[in-house]
């Protein structure tokens, strides 16, 4: 049996306001396989995804990573933790004062790595996410946002971590940059055999990415199962899901790229 | 004019330079006390206010007023200069706090939230995210506190506290523009002087996104 990379038991999340977020989720993802939360906005996905890393403490529940529980991490076991969980969002994140160099080493630097040692690491990730050497000593904002995307995957991936969390990371590229980002991403999952948590509301980018689909309604699971099972699925919520979002399909179940969903 | 010059010249550059070292102690002081609290009011919101508010009521204490009353402390002779400078620091708090507290808080939370999930320590966040990101707000605030201080420096001759000011106030007593001049436009040049020099540090600290 794999190992259990990332393991949700119980947990519930309910905002300062009272507003219930998350409903006693439990959920496994084996080491080295790719999880896409599946769900429209505001099922509770992002908030499910921040309880890995602790930018979220659920109010019930324990959220494991390799078999240790993050809520009840203090602050320097935390820090510890996020340094080996990568964490990709739409927006990227590039600290703005920083060169894609600085920002691509950044976990390098904070771990106290020899310099040359993460110039070199550096390169070799810009090489990873097929971004061109000289681009090192730009800055975020003279990127276009695909670039700034590659960028923010290759800081996840420098301090080789063993999970890898991806909120709606393509969600802001035109169609074409995400289907390239993507046929770039999937090789490059497997061969890392990084354990991956991917956010997204697009199915296509599921199911093309995902070893398992999980579907969230209102902070609950209403599906969970292998990806290629989902398009012939008997469960109603995924069904549904399928039938809303597939309805101007016109590139045949499962495939990959350029695809559009219902305003 | 040349006369003028020859008589006072020494002096004005004596008093200038006075002046000068007056401002420029207190800067030091105000940013050495304002920085760290307004950092450290990020870290405890419900203290803001009231520490905000603190500085505020300093600043609005007309200087004037502030010197006169410290004129009949028993043991200002020699220590007038000391006593300018903790008047005029106080001066200078409010502005470095307010920038400080507002450039940290204005830093975009998406990049506090990535500072976190990096794994950067609290420390680490402040000084490789927050204070380079803030660092012109920051500035902005040293530049208003330093040309305030400038001019607020000159009442400090009230007290005996030495700078361009004392010209000015004998000048007032004695009836003679030529003298009130010579401490006015020392000390007008001295806020310009500092206002562009640090203006244009300001502007390269500037994040572009």
């Amino acid at each position: 049996m794999a190992a259990r990379e990332v393991e949700f038991a119980q947990v519930s999340f309910t905002a300062p306001g009272g507003h219930c977020i998350l409903r006693e989720i439990s959920l496994r993802a084996a080491a080295g396989t790719t999880t896409a939360l599946l769900g429209r906005s505001g099922s509770g996905k992002t908030t499910l995804l921040r309880a890995v890393n602790g930018l979220v403490r659920p109010t019930a529940g324990r959220v494991l990573v390799r078999g240790r529980d993050v809520a009840a991490m203090d602050g320097k076991a935390l820090v510890s933790l996020r340094r080996g969980v990568g964490y990709v969002i739409q927006e990227t994140g590039l600290f703005p004062h920083m060169t894609l160099a600085r920002n691509v080493g950044i976990s390098l630097d904070l771990a106290g790595t020899d310099k040359g040692e993460a110039a070199a690491l550096c390169l070799e990730m810009l090489a990873l996410v097929e971004l061109d050497a000289s681009m090192a000593t730009r800055y975020p904002w003279q990127l276009s946002g695909g670039q700034r995307q590659r960028a923010g995957l290759a800081r996840a991936l420098a301090a080789e971590p063993s999970v890898l969390l991806m909120d709606e990371p393509f969600g802001a590229l035109d169609p074409i940059t995400r289907a390239e980002m993507q046929t770039m991403l999937r090789p490059l999952l497997k061969r890392l055999g990084v354990t991956t948590i991917l956010v997204t509301h697009d199915l296509d980018e599921a199911l093309y990415l995902a070893d398992r689909v999980v579907l969230l309604e209102q902070g609950s699971v209403v599906a969970e199962m292998a990806a290629d099972e989902v398009l012939a699925s008997a469960n109603p919520a995924m069904q549904a899901y399928v039938a809303a979002t597939t309805r101007v399909r016109d590139t045949g179940p499962g495939a990959p790229g350029i695809l559009r969903e219902p305003a | 004019m040349s006369g003028f010059l020859h008589e006072y010249g020494a002096q004005i550059a004596r008093l200038t330079f006075e002046h000068v070292w007056l401002t420029g102690i207190a800067m030091l002081c105000a940013a050495g006390i304002a920085i760290p609290v307004g950092i450290w009011l990020t870290r405890h919101e419900r203290w803001a206010r009231p520490v905000l508010g603190f500085a505020n009521v300093l600043q609005v204490i007309p200087s004037l007023a502030l010197f006169g009353l410290l004129l009949p402390v028993p043991w200002l002779g020699e220590r007038a200069a000391r006593l300018a400078i903790v008047a005029l620091t106080g001066y200078a708090l409010l502005p470095i706090l307010r920038n400080t507290y507002a450039g940290i808080r204005g830093v975009d939370p998406v990049l506090i939230d990535v500072a976190n999930a990096l794994g950067m320590t609290g420390w680490q966040r402040l000084t490789k995210v927050e204070l380079p990101l803030a660092a012109s707000v920051i500035l902005a605030g040293l530049r208003t506190a330093t040309v305030t201080c400038v001019g607020v420096a000159t009442i400090a001759a009230a007290i005996g506290a030495g700078g361009l000011g004392e010209l000015i106030f004998r000048g007032v007593a004695s009836v003679d523009n030529g003298l009130v001049l010579a401490g006015a436009v020392p000390a007008a040049l001295l806020a310009l002087c500092a206002d562009g020099v640090l203006g244009l540090i300001e502007k390269r600290m500037v994040v572009r996104r």
